[in-house]
């Protein structure tokens, strides 16, 4: 949130608000969760309330916390597992859907929400979701110029024509497009310079022809040397960030007014590439957010990406009009980000948590988990669900959790 | 008999046989190949030599002295002429050869590393087991000099000879890479240099174990006899008899074996011992896994591939999967279901000839003795009778096979146990497949009822995902007290209709319910003292609890809102809207009657519908009932509620016709007039895109966005068309209503029904494949007009034409392919989620741990709120406190 913002609600904090809030504090013994609180006090500060009144409204909230806590024992993560498991049988298979730009499709449903689990390095329709500074954010114009920061252009964007000879390739550029990206002759000259190889066959000249015209020059070059060396000018960066392919501009309602504007502008992209992206002149970095997990892991952290986990899985479910709990989703995430890297959700994932022998071979590739236990002469102490289903062992959880202090060999004598 | 835990298994340790340990576990060696003699009797000293277990009836075991029943066979072993490699572990093999060297057989890592690594192994044996794996694994690359980043060691570290090169020839020659050309390391030489390695530490730091895993037992000189249970022979119907698959393979390498002595004892010419040699490692290898990439798999003479011990193991239906985490139960029924209404939602009824199959064990004492002398005297085959008996010595008395039952029952005495049938009020789990959440498995109450189908109350349809379109369910019953108890303390149906997942109610009213529930509540609703007093018996309430009537004269009048309030605790204070809620509702002054308004019980305003008690409806009514006053108060809701619901449509009448979907000659018309319009649109764009005037919307080709239009134009339509019939549609018809009010259907069955089914589409797309440029051969090439692109303009009422019919039927396979494709992809996420989050467990201090202890979350969910008792995801519902202190002012 800017700072503006952040400024404006806090003068709004009242006294009477202040004071409720410390009482329900007293009251509660601090007991309650911060949102809890915060709910109570929104509530109660805007009207009067006798004291007699306010202990008991804290007495009560207090009473249901309490009684709503979990069980000790309770296996929360089959539970989990099953409340975002379960709603996957309820998912389209539309594989795809507007995201509010009608020209651009992303990835959702029951794909999206097995690319999440999987934590697939780029999810399949990689996308950022901009948002502005506030020099950008109120006006189309505004925003277009950071947008077109964004936006790679390559070679093959300004090009108007190729024409491949004996040993020389030449292109001619569109005036237009280049007038349009703001690109002169030299800057793609020397981007191309750049990226042509040492190879024999790739090392050659540049030359310019005329204001919007430049030749490659190679004498040994042949023509099929001459088609592969074009495709790589042709995907030649010379402006943007590489891989974003598409932007698109959208406005949306604030909250509240801010300076006269009651509107701002953001950017959705094609292609994803956030390091890059906070760099760009323009954009709100606390905002600004992609698609790709991996990349948030990468530049934001590992905390970053567990809530950009949980955020991913929620809309993938709220969109196909499910209800999970945040509760089931977030120890998901947890789960996944424990280590301090991102766990997939895969045999790979999944038997690196787990130190039972039983339990691994029981789950994929069973002959090798058995044969590894064998050379390391492994001991499985079974602590889990599945290896004591397997010996027959009550499960360690719920009622089968709590054990009884028996002398078994006293009970002999019985 | 005593029922206490006298042993646990508390671990299991896993490791490989030393040819000592192999040899003493064995009773006898196999010496010879053949199984059977003429007699058809076992071969003394063969592969199914009576020592190795007993497998028929009434024989006794030659090792044990058991019978088949109880003896758990005993192994055998072969002595190999040669050792061969274990072809499992030939991978490890090499590593160690790679890692080890040759001269002085110490891991090639200096010394003072070695101790250091030795010292970070014991640290993580003791504190992260889990990541001794990954360690070892880098232990050994760096000794073997494959570590990337660093510099493999030219010579030994130890005595300074020069490493050698390993290489590994799939499947399982080991050739070393000398100057001078490829020279085979043959088994016997790479035992000698394992069993050479003997600083422990350098063992351990390889991954394997000084003491249960020494290097040179990965090579087999002594092969284990599984013993006779592990590998039956089946005597066909013909008499013939078949052996198992492993002892196929067996015969095999005993006879390999044989042929392989005889020439290592003939002293045959190096090459023949070399292909017996390689014959014998083939059957070994194949003995323990027949999908070895690089040998042929071993058939059957059928040329079905042989099950060997890694096929065994392995999948869905291998041991591990389909015989040790899932194992067949006893005490258990399938059968079809069908719904029952006047079951409470906790019982099922059970077929009586079920009830006669299924028992429940009972001990016996001073309160039940009689009972169960009744039990026993009507017997196994009247109902509520017994089947066994089981006395204090653990003798069992078949009670069908007992002459005078009378005297049995006169007999019984405290201590015995009656296996008694199955009765009204016993607990059972009750469960339908898929099994994808917790309330896939609930417990029910027993009702044993006459017909052969277990029957359920339709609310609790919900939960399991069935209908009674053919569905079967199984059922389980609970043997020992602890269980019942749990199931039913823990597993009842009423202490599972807030679920979990989003903390509602997951069972509810649908269908039938809902409409009657409409119909009971909807203004003008007038129910005369007869009418009121019936759907009050016909639902199970007290007649005392009939309120004063709303019109007293010219007759005493109550409304329908005043019966449905009779099934409301006293108390109850609930305002929300309704399902059909009218779009300039005034909330509690609400004209269109369209705002549940609840005081102290009574319904004053709104009509309940799906909303306000329907199933998967967080923050309604019947969530409210649940949540604030209990289970027993929200399945006493359900029951009686419900009941009144079904009762009032019965009388009220209710019914859906061909009439309620039909509309006026007008409105068809300028729906024809609408489609037209819509037609020639399409044309135009056509016309545009023909003369290459459309303008591409960014980041579409043109045909894109030419198809883009046509849809939005074609979905328009039919949104329109869809529009113009709801408001021509009689507005009191059946079908109507039942979309209103979420019972059953929506506007978009109803719109296809009454005008238009609107644009079929396949992949999103509208349909173009089928023949060259075109869907259907009735069209011309390349028509891209709305017809001949699976637009139906059609109605269902209407009927519609061949061409059409291909379309919507086009339309409708795609959806049957979906579902198809969509349950194995998600019921394997699953599957995957259970596996890698099924150990976590909260604790007493409210933190969710893993087995080995690790923390996942320090409090869980971060407030500690178990979502199935939480507010639809709230930890307290602030809203409704405050309202209730403030309005009590």
């Amino acid at each position: 949130m800017s700072e503006k913002l952040t400024h404006q609600k806090k003068s709004q904090v009242t006294e009477p608000a202040k004071e409720i809030r410390q009482r329900i504090t007293e009251l509660s013994s601090e007991l309650l969760p911060e949102p809890v609180v915060d709910r109570l006090v929104e509530l109660l500060s805007k009207r009067s309330i006798s004291g007699r009144r306010l202990e008991e409204v804290v007495k009560e909230a207090v009473k249901q916390y309490l009684k709503s806590q979990v069980e000790p024992g309770e296996p929360v993560g089959v539970v989990a597992a099953q409340s975002v498991g379960e709603p996957g049988t309820q998912m389209t298979l539309r594989t795809f859907h507007y995201a509010g730009v009608r020209e651009y499709n992303v990835t959702l449903g029951l794909p999206r929400l097995i690319e999440i689990v999987d934590a697939r390095k780029s999810p399949s329709t990689p996308s950022m979701t901009v948002w502005l500074d506030d020099r950008h954010r109120f006006t189309r114009d505004q925003a277009y110029e950071v947008a077109k920061r964004i936006l790679q252009v390559s070679v093959k964007d300004v090009l108007d024509n190729i024409e491949i000879g004996d040993g020389y390739l030449s292109f001619y550029l569109n005036p237009e497009e280049m007038d349009k990206h703001g690109i002169l002759l030299d800057q793609v000259i020397d981007a191309v310079r750049g990226s042509l190889g040492k190879t024999r066959s790739e090392k050659a000249t540049v030359e310019k022809e005329d204001d919007y015209s430049f030749t490659i020059i190679n004498e040994e070059m042949t023509r099929s040397t001459g088609y592969r060396i074009k495709d790589k000018v042709m995907s030649v960066v010379l402006k943007g960030i590489k891989g974003v392919t598409k932007v698109y501009l959208e406005r949306t309602k604030l909250s509240q007014p801010l300076d006269g504007h009651d509107e701002e502008w953001y950017i959705i992209t094609e292609g994803s590439d956030l390091a890059k992206v906070l760099e760009v002149d323009g954009v709100d970095r606390t905002r600004t957010t992609t698609n790709n997990i991996y990349e948030i892991y990468q530049v934001l952290g590992i905390e970053a990406a567990r809530n950009s986990i949980i955020e991913e899985i929620m809309k993938t479910l709220h969109e196909q009009g499910l209800e999970v709990d945040v509760r089931h989703v977030s120890l998901l995430a947890d789960w996944m980000t424990e280590s301090g890297q991102i766990k997939p959700v895969t045999r790979t994932g999944i038997s690196v948590g787990k130190t039972s022998v039983l339990a691994k071979a029981a789950f994929e590739v069973t002959v090798s988990h058995l044969l590894a236990a064998a050379e390391s002469a492994e001991t499985d102490t079974l602590e889990g669900v599945t290896e004591s289903v397997i010996v027959g062992n009550y499960i360690p959880m719920g009622t089968g959790m709590v054990d009884l202090m028996v002398n078994l060999r006293a009970l002999k004598n019985v | 008999m005593s029922y206490a835990m006298l042993k646990q298994i508390r671990g299991i340790k896993f490791g490989l046989l030393s040819p000592d340990e192999i040899r003493k576990m064995s009773v006898m060696e196999i010496k010879t190949e053949d199984l059977y003699d003429r007699d058809g009797l076992p071969i003394k000293d063969g592969l199914m030599d009576r020592r190795l277990g007993t497998l028929e009836p009434g024989q006794r075991c030659q090792t044990c002295g058991l019978l088949w029943n109880q003896c758990p066979g005993h192994f055998g072993h072969l002595e190999l002429a040669k050792p061969v490699y274990h072809i499992g572990h030939v991978k490890k093999i090499v590593e160690v050869l790679k890692a080890v060297c040759h001269n002085c057989h110490r891991l090639m890592i200096p010394e003072e590393k070695v101790v250091e690594y030795y010292a970070r192994l014991e640290r993580l044996e003791a504190r992260r087991p889990e990541q001794i794996r990954m360690f070892v694994r880098k232990v050994v690359a760096e000794a073997a000099g494959s570590r990337t980043g660093e510099k493999a060691l030219p010579n030994c570290p130890h005595c300074g000879v020069e490493r050698r090169k390993i290489r590994l020839e799939k499947p399982v020659t080991i050739i070393e890479e000398k100057p001078e050309g490829d020279v085979k390391l043959y088994p016997d030489q790479v035992l000698m240099e394992l069993t050479l390695i003997e600083d422990k530490r350098d063992v351990k730091l390889m991954g394997l174990d000084p003491e249960y895993a020494r290097p040179e037992w990965m090579i087999l000189t002594v092969l284990p006899v599984p013993p006779l249970v592990v590998r039956p022979s089946i005597i066909l119907e013909s008499g013939d008899r078949s052996e198992d698959d492993l002892t196929h393979k067996l015969v095999d390498i005993v006879r390999t074996n044989k042929k392989l002595n005889e020439c290592v004892v003939n002293g045959s010419a190096r090459i023949v011992i070399e292909h017996w040699w390689d014959l014998l490692q083939f059957h070994v290898a194949t003995f323990f896994d027949n999908e070895i990439a690089g040998y042929p798999p071993t058939k059957h003479r059928s040329g079905r591939p042989l099950r060997t011990i890694a096929q065994r193991l392995k999948g869905k239906d291998g041991l591990f999967r389909g015989s040790l985490s899932g194992k067949r139960v006893d005490f258990s029924a399938r059968t079809v279901i069908s719904p029952d209404p006047s079951l409470t939602i906790n019982e099922v009824g059970v077929p009586e000839h079920i009830s006669k199959i299924l028992t429940v064990p009972e001990r016996v004492n001073r309160f039940n003795i009689d009972a169960l002398r009744e039990a026993v005297r009507r017997g196994p085959d009247d109902l509520f009778g017994a089947n066994y008996i089981v006395r204090p010595d653990g003798r069992r008395i078949d009670l069908s096979r007992v002459k005078d039952r009378n005297e049995v029952a006169d007999g019984l005495d405290h201590n015995y146990i009656v296996e008694r049938h199955l009765r009204d009020g016993d607990i059972v789990l009750f469960n339908r497949q898929p099994s994808l959440h917790r309330m896939s498995i609930m417990a029910h109450i027993v009702r044993v009822l006459p017909g052969r189908t277990f029957r359920l109350n339709p609310a609790v349809c919900p939960p399991y995902n069935a209908d009674f379109d053919g569905d079967e369910m199984n059922l389980h019953v609970p043997q020992s007290m602890e269980a019942q108890a749990e199931a039913k303390v823990l597993m009842l149906v009423q202490q599972q209709i807030l679920s979990p997942r989003f903390g509602g109610p997951i069972i509810g009213a649908m269908q039938d319910y809902i409409t009657g529930a409409y119909y009971l509540t909807k203004k003008g609703t007038m129910l005369t003292r007869d009418k009121l007093e019936q759907l009050l018996i016909a639902s199970g309430v007290d007649l005392d609890r009939i309120p004063p009537p709303a019109v007293s004269k010219p007759e005493s009048l109550w409304t329908g809102k005043q019966a449905f309030s009779v099934f409301l605790p006293a108390d109850m204070n609930f305002e929300a809207k309704s399902n059909t809620t009218h779009k300039d509702c005034k909330q509690e002054r609400c004209e269109y009657d369209d705002y549940v308004y609840i005081r102290s019980g009574q319904l004053l305003s709104g009509v309940i519908d799906k909303k306000a008690i329907g199933e998967g409806q967080p923050e309604s009514l019947l969530h409210r009932l649940v949540k604030d006053y209990g289970s027993d108060v929200g399945r006493d809701f359900i029951d009686k509620a419900f009941k009144a619901f079904l009762y009032y449509l019965d009388h009220h009448g209710f019914t859906m016709t061909l009439d309620d979907v039909l509309l006026p000659a007008d409105v068809v018309e300028s729906i024809d007039e609408l489609v037209r319009e819509a037609e020639k649109k399409v044309e135009e764009l056509i016309g545009v895109y023909g003369k290459g005037e459309m303008v591409p919307l960014p980041g579409k080709t043109l045909e894109e966005t030419f198809e883009q239009r046509v849809m939005e134009v074609l979905t328009e339509v039919r949104d329109n068309i869809g529009n113009l019939a709801a408001n021509h549609l009689n507005q009191e018809s059946g079908a109507l209503t039942m979309a209103k009010i979420g019972s059953r259907g929506n506007m978009l069955n109803l719109t296809q029904m009454a005008a238009i089914i609107g644009q079929v589409s396949v992949r999103g797309k509208r349909i173009y494949r089928g023949y060259t440029d075109r869907a259907l051969p009735h069209f011309e090439r390349g028509d891209k007009g709305a017809r001949a692109r699976g637009f139906v303009a059609s109605s269902f009422s209407r009927g519609l034409n061949p061409i059409e019919f291909f379309f919507h039927a086009a339309g409708g396979r795609e959806g049957l392919v979906d579902t198809a494709v969509r349950t194995s992809q998600s019921g394997y996420m699953q599957r995957r989620l259970i596996n890698a989050l099924q150990d976590l467990r909260v604790e007493y201090d409210q933190s969710v741990r893993t087995p080995n202890g690790m923390i996942i979350q320090y409090r869980y969910g971060e407030d500690g709120v178990d979502p199935s008792k939480s507010d639809a995801g709230k930890a307290v519902n602030v809203e409704k406190i405050v309202e209730r202190v403030v309005t009590h002012e």
